[in-house]
């Protein structure tokens, strides 16, 4: 019974979008890391993307509303930092969702060797056309988890969702 | 000094650092020199705001007064903030903003990359965290010093001018007293002066592919500690202040 319980949460979890891009779950974007059953609370942990990220009170708000709306208890949030948060914790269902929504998703391994320059260019292929002909145009993108790029062949440009 | 005492007060500084230089950052929002670039400004603005609120709820449940992040962000005045005078200085044009932020980043970069091993587990998930963004906006600027520096004949005399400005401010960054001695007594912080070379040698890796020769300074900043600031920070306050002071304890 509280298997199941656990396992509906789970499941619940898994229909709640992320605000920015609903095409992948909080639970695919890595954002939750523990759920926990009392008999008077729903706890659920999450992992902030980065330190800043303006979304994450749309998840907790989110999170809340949908759990409760299916009556459990009292949901409540806990918020960790450790261990941070990394794209790695991604799978490949999710990179393929990013990918066809017109997102090219995190390249696997985040430990770039370069450190004050990075180092130097990887290939990060064009979401529409797939091709490995692209640009950095900047680091930072439209949030805060993504990087702008160009594709020289179909000339979009696009989202990178960069690794850390 | 008492562990928890300096815990705060350490946490506070760490706080009051991104805070400070996350609003001029997020000065540039909208007046970014091109539309990537004001996109760039404040999403680093927006992490070290995000550092902000770590250090600020973590000095908070240390102290255990029910203080919160947004008591010590909006309810302080200026003697009490303790960021260093690096992080108050003026945005100016853009090779300004790029040398103080390739300084705050490389310095912090070094930083966490010790803190992230530290006995305290809340500054380990910090940093651990924080090592990540902070490697970004380390690359960003380095890469803009080096664009600026080896430019053109106008962008390799700003930037360098820049940097004559910038460099006297480096010091306070490894200044220590009471607060950092009581915590590298105890094993929970580095002591910076143990990566104090390798933080010279990465600006010098930089300075050398910028084509600078050698940056000028005449004087060492320092007072940010202790709360002694520039004059920036007693106009910085109001604005970022106006809000909570205007309609006190208000919700939204």
């Amino acid at each position: 019974m509280f298997k199941e319980k656990l396992a509906l949460v789970w499941e619940i979890l898994e229909t709640i979008p992320d605000p920015e891009i609903p095409v992948i779950s909080v639970v695919e974007l890595g954002v939750i890391r523990k759920v926990e059953l009392t008999q008077l609370e729903t706890i659920i942990t999450i992992t902030p993307t980065y330190s800043g990220c303006p979304a994450m009170k749309a998840f907790e708000d989110d999170i809340i509303q949908t759990l409760e709306n299916k009556g459990f208890p009292k949901v409540v949030i806990k918020t960790i930092f450790s261990p941070a948060w990394t794209t790695d914790w991604m799978n490949d269902a999710a990179r393929e969702k990013l990918r066809i929504f017109g997102i090219a998703p995190p390249q696997k391994g985040t430990n770039d060797k370069g450190v004050l320059f990075g180092s130097g260019p990887k290939q990060v292929n064009c979401p529409q056309c797939n091709s490995g002909n692209t640009e950095l145009i900047s680091q930072f993108g439209s949030t805060a988890c993504k990087a702008l790029y160009k594709c020289n062949d179909c000339l979009e440009t696009f989202d990178y969702f960069k690794c850390i | 000094m008492d562990i928890n005492e300096a815990l705060i007060k350490y946490c506070l500084r760490l706080g009051d650092d991104a805070m400070i230089l996350g609003h001029r950052l997020s000065e540039l929002c909208s007046n970014g020199p091109y539309l990537e670039e004001d996109i760039a400004m404040t999403n680093i603005s927006l992490d070290l705001f995000g550092q902000t609120r770590m250090m600020y709820t973590t000095a908070g449940e240390i102290e255990g007064k029910g203080r919160t992040e947004d008591d010590f962000a909006y309810k302080r005045l200026e003697p009490e903030f303790q960021n260093v005078l690096l992080v108050e200085q003026p945005n100016g044009h853009f090779g300004n903003t790029m040398a103080r932020q390739m300084v705050f980043s490389v310095f912090y970069y070094h930083l966490f990359t010790e803190l992230k091993g530290s006995s305290n587990e809340k500054l380990a998930a910090f940093a651990a965290k924080s090592l990540k963004e902070t490697t970004y906006h380390m690359r960003h600027a380095c890469e803009w010093i080096v664009r600026l520096g080896d430019g053109t004949e106008e962008s390799h005399w700003k930037v360098q001018d820049a940097l004559n400005e910038i460099w006297s401010y480096r010091h306070e960054l490894f200044e220590k007293d009471e607060v950092e001695e009581t915590l590298i007594e105890n094993g929970i912080i580095p002591d910076s002066a143990s990566f104090k070379p390798a933080f010279d040698s990465s600006l010098q890796e930089v300075l050398d592919r910028a084509t600078i020769v050698e940056v000028t300074e005449g004087w060492k900043a320092t007072g940010g500690r202790r709360g002694h600031h520039s004059e920036h920070l007693g106009h910085i306050l109001p604005i970022f202040q106006s809000i909570p002071r205007t309609y006190p304890n208000s919700k939204w």
